[in-house]
């Protein structure tokens, strides 16, 4: 980044009145998920392998937090222990203060591939958690239709999946996690495998879903543009082994528009985030291949 | 058209060439076949004797090979007798393609030459009863075990090493127990079709349930499902169009071990008249029963795949006009209707 943007760019951390505000009514919510010196070791070839260490942090009710991070640095494993599909090693996890673990309905979650039950139909799809609690199947149905409404997929309630293309896959499987009424919606790079433009629609949709519903988000991602967008706060990870780095309080005001992506106090959050994932000191200049010339003398492309 | 266009990896070809090399696919034995059976020089080493000449030993309609013919003939023309004379003809275990098909008609038709001997019908009817009898009684027990093997280690572990060891051991094995157990008409026969069966079965159906997606039984534990429900409304569910073309697979190799079935104690069914008629050698006959046989095997087996194809609407949405019967039969609960009446996007408390 060239220096003179750095000089028009505001410290990351200065808050506006608006966003300073909202961060302290925030923090006066009761906390809905609180991990407590979290760790989780792996059994290797070479001893144990340390994937997350002393992960602590609490969430506000109906905060939206994204988890980033260098690859390998433990932030699908850490949402796969909130999730209850993964044992930790150490600590323990906290809903409305109560110790809870293994999975529970309390913790939905939306996972990137999709993972929608092809032989169901949308409607049944939304409404498997709710018979799952035990509900009967005319009030599962009238409340999965509500969901299925609110995801703005009323017209393939009947559709297969498969008939539905990838961004309406993960709405479904949005619809589905919120059905029975999660305490956290945990999402694990939902995301990731959607093309950039269907991506931004989805960033969109999701912060519309969480004005309108009572549900706390803790959002895994890899990318730091989609974090800044969506989060309240943002926890930045560091890998070997998996510790929590810095948690940022994006100082980007609400409502959130995709003209913010330019702001000053978006791209000085982008810039210390940047920092922190890919530090210059650690990568260095970007290795050059042993390329040798394939192609004739003055046939460039550059 | 370049060679290109029909040798290309993994492409499927038009639905009319399909239907075209399907034909071509039973037409080109049959052609073979006919040339053996109507063209002589091809193969026929055998002379059909029409008037034996001085030959003492020949008979009209005798079948002489032909080095034979042609030798006693040197034989007869030496000493100045009356050569035998003949047509080239092929052994009788091979009849001509119309004296099979004629047997079709007749086979069913021919009064059995003993009293208490069955009709054609009633025999193919005794073996598809044996059959069936077999694959349910395997399935009943075989399904179930195999579907607790793919989803529980434990069970696995404690029940595939020796059903892997009993699998080894051929069913036809087990006839003159299974007679000394369970008499000698149908059960024992029904038995062998279990064995030969079961074993397999628990393993094939383990291992296809063993290849489920993980990520669902991650999302149905996340949406609080408890273990039966994991079991019963996504393992199975997620594995069924699997499982429903292994007992399709399963059902020909049933098929397979019909024959040695009927012969164990008082032999029955196809076999039996399968038996008779090459004792009488009537060939054309065996060839009948023994086609039939893969004709009902192979409309069975079509016959299941067009159902699966229905019920199993999910598999290819859109090409189905049926409801997809099996999701609402699948949890056993009342089917509600919802009116279609536009409700506002506000969500539920």
């Amino acid at each position: 980044m060239s220096a003179s943007i750095d000089l028009t760019l505001p410290d990351y951390r200065t808050q506006v009145p608006a966003v300073a505000d909202r961060f302290r009514r925030i923090k006066e919510r009761p906390v809905v998920l609180e991990i407590d010196r979290l760790g989780r070791q792996f059994a290797g070839n070479n001893g144990t392998v340390t994937a997350l260490r002393d992960i602590s942090l609490k969430i506000h009710r109906r905060e939206l937090v994204c988890v980033i991070g260098p690859s390998g640095c433990g932030k699908s494993t850490l949402i796969r222990i909130i999730a209850g599909l993964d044992e930790p090693t150490s600590g323990r996890m906290l809903v409305d203060g109560k110790e809870t673990s293994g999975p529970c309905p309390e913790r939905g979650m939306v996972f990137q591939g999709y993972t929608l039950f092809p032989w169901l139909t949308v409607r049944r799809n939304v409404m498997f958690g709710l018979e799952m609690a035990g509900m009967d199947t005319s009030q599962a149905e009238s409340e999965a239709l509500q969901w299925i409404d609110l995801v703005g997929l009323a017209r393939f309630k009947d559709s297969y999946p498969a008939q539905l293309s990838g961004g309406m896959k993960q709405r479904v499987a949005i619809a589905r996690a919120l059905a029975p009424n999660p305490r956290v919606l945990l999402m694990d790079e939902p995301f990731g495998a959607l093309d950039a433009q269907t991506r931004a629609q989805m960033q969109a949709h999701l912060l519309e879903i969480w004005r309108n519903v009572d549900v706390t988000i803790l959002f895994i991602t890899h990318d730091l543009d989609e974090a800044i967008f969506l989060a309240d706060r943002i926890i930045v990870l560091k890998a070997n082994p998996g510790e929590v780095q810095e948690i940022i309080e994006v100082p980007v005001p609400r409502p959130r528009h995709p003209s913010q992506f330019t702001s000053p106090e978006f791209l000085a959050t982008r810039r210390r985030v940047d920092a922190l994932i890919h530090p210059p000191s650690v990568q260095g200049p970007m290795e050059k291949l042993p390329i040798v010339r394939l192609t004739q003398a003055g046939d460039d492309v550059e | 058209m370049s060679r290109t266009r029909w040798f290309v990896i993994g492409k499927e070809l038009s639905p009319r060439v399909r239907m075209v090399l399907t034909l071509f696919s039973f037409l080109l034995p049959l052609i073979v076949w006919a040339l053996v059976s109507y063209v002589p020089f091809l193969w026929h080493p055998l002379i059909r004797v029409a008037s034996p000449g001085d030959v003492s030993w020949f008979k009209p309609g005798l079948l002489v090979d032909r080095a034979a013919f042609a030798e006693e003939n040197a034989k007869v023309a030496a000493a100045g007798g009356k050569v035998a004379d003949g047509t080239r003809a092929n052994p009788v275990f091979l009849p001509a393609p119309h004296e099979v098909a004629k047997a079709f008609y007749t086979a069913f038709n021919t009064k059995p030459l003993l009293r208490g001997d069955l009709w054609l019908h009633e025999s193919l009817a005794l073996s598809i009863k044996t059959i069936f009898w077999g694959f349910v009684l395997s399935s009943l027990v075989g399904v179930p075990l195999g579907i607790l093997c793919g989803a529980y280690a434990l069970i696995a572990r404690l029940g595939e090493p020796v059903i892997d060891f009993i699998r080894y051991m051929p069913a036809p094995a087990f006839g003159a127990l299974s007679v000394a157990v369970l008499g000698i008409y149908e059960a024992p026969k029904i038995a062998i079709i279990v064995v030969g069966t079961f074993f397999q079965q628990v393993l094939v159906i383990a291992n296809t349930v063993r290849r489920h997606d993980p990520a669902l039984v991650e999302a149905a534990q996340t949406l609080g499902a408890r273990p039966m429900q994991l079991l019963l409304r996504v393992i199975v569910p997620s594995c069924i169009v699997d499982l429903y073309n292994d007992q399709r697979i399963l059902l020909g190799w049933a098929w397979t071990y019909l024959i040695v079935a009927e012969v164990v104690g008082v032999s029955s069914g196809i076999t039996f008249f399968i038996n008779q008629q090459a004792k009488y050698r009537n060939f054309d006959n065996v060839y009948a029963a023994i086609i039939i046989i893969g004709v009902i095997g192979l409309a069975t087996d079509q016959a299941l795949a067009f159902i699966g194809r229905r019920i199993f609407a999910w598999k290819n949405p859109g090409t189905s006009r049926w409801p997809a019967i099996f999701a609402r039969l699948l949890p056993a609960r009342p089917v509600v209707l919802v009116t279609e009446a536009p409700s506002s996007p506000t969500p539920p408390s």
